[in-house]
């Protein structure tokens, strides 16, 4: 018989107390557990949200700003990028240690979740955690020659009750309480399996799309009031000096509303309050950070002399925006899906053609030079990953920050606090349960001193019924944390719901952290404290006195 | 078997004079050799069954059991040469009230140097009469048949001396008689020597030795010189 199972036996015998004692034990470790497991996964999926990619490159300025109004699609970015930075990574000086490069563009919303404009890439070849690719739950992802379309996440789709086929219009601004105008429908071709990812609370458009609505290019000719302030103005609560600039470099609204409406577009006839000159000094201001794929002109990717090009290209473009503007010479089945009810069309004379957008939607891709970009998630290979950083560091305007590096200084820094507090508060309610675990069986010595000298009559050393002792005091902590563990974990996954519907986070019940190892350790030594103090008092128990001889 | 020599052993009473309760100049028990001890209550019959068993050291003398002076041994090597050595049979059984008869008769193996040997533990029980109650617990047994158990318990190691202190005093006088038969039967049966300590003049009277342990005991007699 070994001395394990004289121990069980004893515990057996004292059924009721060593279930007290036992459970308290389980409670306590149940706290730790799920304590554990909440703040771990709520770290590691905060941590995973950022895989697929190692690098976000964005204007400069707070890199934890980036990476939350990227990955988190919380906050404001500041800030964009020309284009140009973004093609560095798909063909130029970075590309060869480029493995994916995906541009974001922010500035709209729908319903409060916010319109993230992308490329194809991000559901095609980006993974939204390791080895785990998105999938649709119903229809596909879009393509970024189809500008209109776009795709959901599923928490979106829950909400909004947007399904395949369905169309939505993007609302000017990153929330829904800013109430800006409303942009072009896009259809849904496309809505994403739950990640439990922030992905699952946005709505994907295709770039090519994002850039021809309205006020999201630099100097687009029907939206040359609109894109013009928001350029500048994006750049203003920043650079006031370039912004100066910027107007200096003959933004005259009123002649370029006059240039770009002489094809007979009434400008009352749309919903364009917010090209309204009045109206310009706030939207500048107000708006400034709301839509920032829209660069101020003097921002230019290609250093000072930017401004002039800029000027050059916008008459250009609108050259182009007005040969654009012939409908007739375009191909319009295509968008035939879009909502045409959402404008008012009674100025415009599109009779030879179906297309549903009141002002200049031309379904050519915007010329590069007037594109903007919010951020570029970048996947790099090792050396791109070490080196990219670096030379951006020397960028007047961009930087490269690591996204995990930057959550888990955000983690650790707000949350690791907190995750002390209540780990530590988890662990004292452990070590009351340890103590109850010493009284239980040190106030049991007194019945069971008759026992142990009958033991040691029959041969057991005074170790051998210390060991007795602790391995009682072993068994209570180990069965109460192993009891704590099922129930931690058990609760875990009874709130899951919840959880999932407070964060996004799905826990299952067999989600485990590797610190729950520490607490088979941990339960061993606080066992082991537990039960010295009975143990001694077994160790010291006078045989003859106890079997009824001494006096 | 055993041989005690000029032993001697007193407690300290809560005044702190010292209270003789024991002092046998010569005691010897050969091999198998069966033997009682008769005393009154009191004199000092349990304090010399445990200097025997190494269980209480005494002040001064020698213990030997089986050639071994137990009183020079360390306490954990006395420990483990009791469970070897020495079965104990004690008046109020001390079966552990958690255990089966079985388990209990398995707990004295376990402390000795073979392990526990479920075999030999439940031939024994079933030599005491008890190959159906092995699974029944202290609580769910007569008197007599607890004290089988003791009994059964006390053989377990194959020990070379068996010492039973006051084994009837706790069973009815219809099971008395088989306790003292069964002790006696099995300890020839295992070759085990037998010294019984017993106030009951009916149990003493079975036996071919008997010692009057007022005669040897000096302990609260004048002392010599």
């Amino acid at each position: 018989m070994s001395l394990w199972k004289i121990a069980w036996r004893s515990i057996q015998q004292r059924s009721l107390s060593s279930l007290m004692t036992g459970l308290s034990m389980a409670l306590g470790v149940a706290l730790v557990v799920a304590v554990l497991v909440v703040l771990g996964v709520v770290k590691d999926s905060f941590t995973q949200n950022a895989e697929g990619y190692n690098i976000i490159v964005g204007p400069k300025g707070g890199s934890l700003e980036l990476v939350l109004n990227t990955v988190y699609h919380l906050g404001r970015p500041q800030s964009t990028l020309p284009w140009s930075y973004y093609e560095e990574f798909t063909e130029g000086k970075f590309a060869p240690s480029v493995e994916l490069a995906i541009p974001y563009c922010l500035g709209d919303n729908y319903e409060g979740y916010r319109v993230v404009a992308t490329t194809s890439d991000l559901f095609d070849k980006s993974e939204y955690r390791a080895g785990q690719k998105y999938t649709f739950a119903a229809g596909h992802n879009f393509a970024d020659e189809a500008f209109y379309e776009a795709v959901i996440g599923a928490t979106v789709a829950r909400n909004t009750g947007l399904r395949v086929g369905d169309t939505f219009e993007p609302t000017h601004g990153l929330s829904a309480g800013e109430m800006g105008h409303k942009h072009d429908p896009f259809r849904v071709v496309g809505v994403l399996d739950p990640t439990g990812t922030p992905n699952d609370r946005a709505l994907f458009i295709s770039v090519e799309g994002f850039f021809l609505l309205e006020g999201h290019s630099l100097d687009k000719p029907s939206d040359v009031g609109t894109s013009n302030d928001m350029a500048a103005s994006a750049a203003a609560d920043e650079h006031d000096d370039e912004h100066d600039h910027a107007h200096e470099d003959g933004h005259d609204h009123d002649a370029e509303h006059d240039h770009e409406h002489a094809d007979d577009h009434d400008h009352d006839d749309h919903a364009h309050e917010g090209h309204d000159d009045e109206v310009h000094d706030e939207h500048e201001h107000d708006e400034a950070v709301e839509t920032t794929a829209a660069p101020a002109a003097a921002n230019s990717s290609t250093g000072e002399d930017a401004a002039d090009e800029h000027r050059e290209d916008e008459h250009d473009e609108r050259d182009h925006a007005e040969d654009g503007h012939d409908h007739d010479e375009h191909a319009h089945d295509e968008h035939d899906d879009h909502d045409h009810d959402a404008h008012d069309h009674d100025a415009h004379d599109h009779d030879e053609h179906d297309h549903g957008h009141g002002h200049d939607h031309h379904h050519e891709p915007l010329p590069k030079e007037l594109r903007e970009v919010t951020a570029i998630l970048v996947r790099t290979d090792l050396t791109g990953g070490l080196t990219i950083p670096k030379v951006l560091q020397r960028d007047p305007r961009a930087m490269a920050v690591y996204p995990v590096q930057e959550i888990n200084t955000l983690f650790e820094g707000l949350v690791g606090n907190l995750k002390l507090l209540l780990v530590g508060l988890a662990v004292l309610v452990v070590v009351v349960a340890g103590v109850g675990i010493m009284v239980s069986i040190y106030n049991t010595m007194n019945d069971r001193r008759r026992d142990i000298a009958v033991m040691r009559a029959l041969g057991a050393g005074r170790q051998t019924v210390m060991f007795v002792i602790l391995f009682e005091s072993l068994l209570l902590s180990l069965v109460g944390g192993v009891a704590g563990l099922l129930i931690g974990h058990g609760l875990v996954a009874l709130l899951n719901p919840l959880i999932v519907a407070q964060t996004g986070v799905s826990i299952g019940f067999f989600q485990f952290q590797i610190v729950e190892l520490a607490l088979i350790p941990g339960l061993i030594v606080l066992a082991t404290a537990a039960g010295i103090v009975p143990a001694l008092a077994a160790y010291r128990t006078d045989v003859s006195k106890a079997l009824g001889d001494a006096p | 078997m055993l041989k005690l020599s000029d032993v001697e052993k007193s407690f300290t009473e809560p005044d702190g004079t010292p209270l003789p309760v024991l002092r046998v100049s010569n005691f010897s028990l050969g091999e198998a050799e069966q033997a009682v001890l008769l005393g009154e209550s009191g004199s000092g019959k349990t304090t010399l069954l445990h200097v025997i068993a190494g269980i209480t050291r005494p002040d001064r003398g020698s213990v030997e059991v089986d050639g071994r002076d137990i009183t020079q041994m360390p306490e954990s090597v006395c420990d483990r040469y009791r469970a070897a050595k020495i079965g104990y049979v004690f008046q109020t059984f001390n079966l552990l009230p958690g255990f089966s008869a079985l388990e209990n008769v398995l707990l004295g193996m376990t402390f000795g140097q073979g392990g526990a040997d479920p075999a030999r533990a439940r031939e024994l029980l079933g030599r005491v009469g008890l190959g159906k109650r092995l699974t029944h617990k202290p609580g769910a047994l007569s008197v007599g048949e607890q004290q089988r158990v003791a009994v059964a318990r006390a053989l377990a190691n194959r020990p070379k001396l068996l010492l039973a202190d006051e084994p009837t005093a706790n069973v009815d006088r219809g099971n008395q008689q088989h306790i003292i038969d069964l002790v006696r039967d099995q300890c020839r049966a295992e070759g085990v020597a037998l010294l019984i300590v017993t106030h009951a003049i009916e149990v003493a009277n079975q036996f071919d030795r008997v010692e009057h342990l007022a005669e040897f005991n000096q302990a609260g007699q004048p002392q010599a010189g």
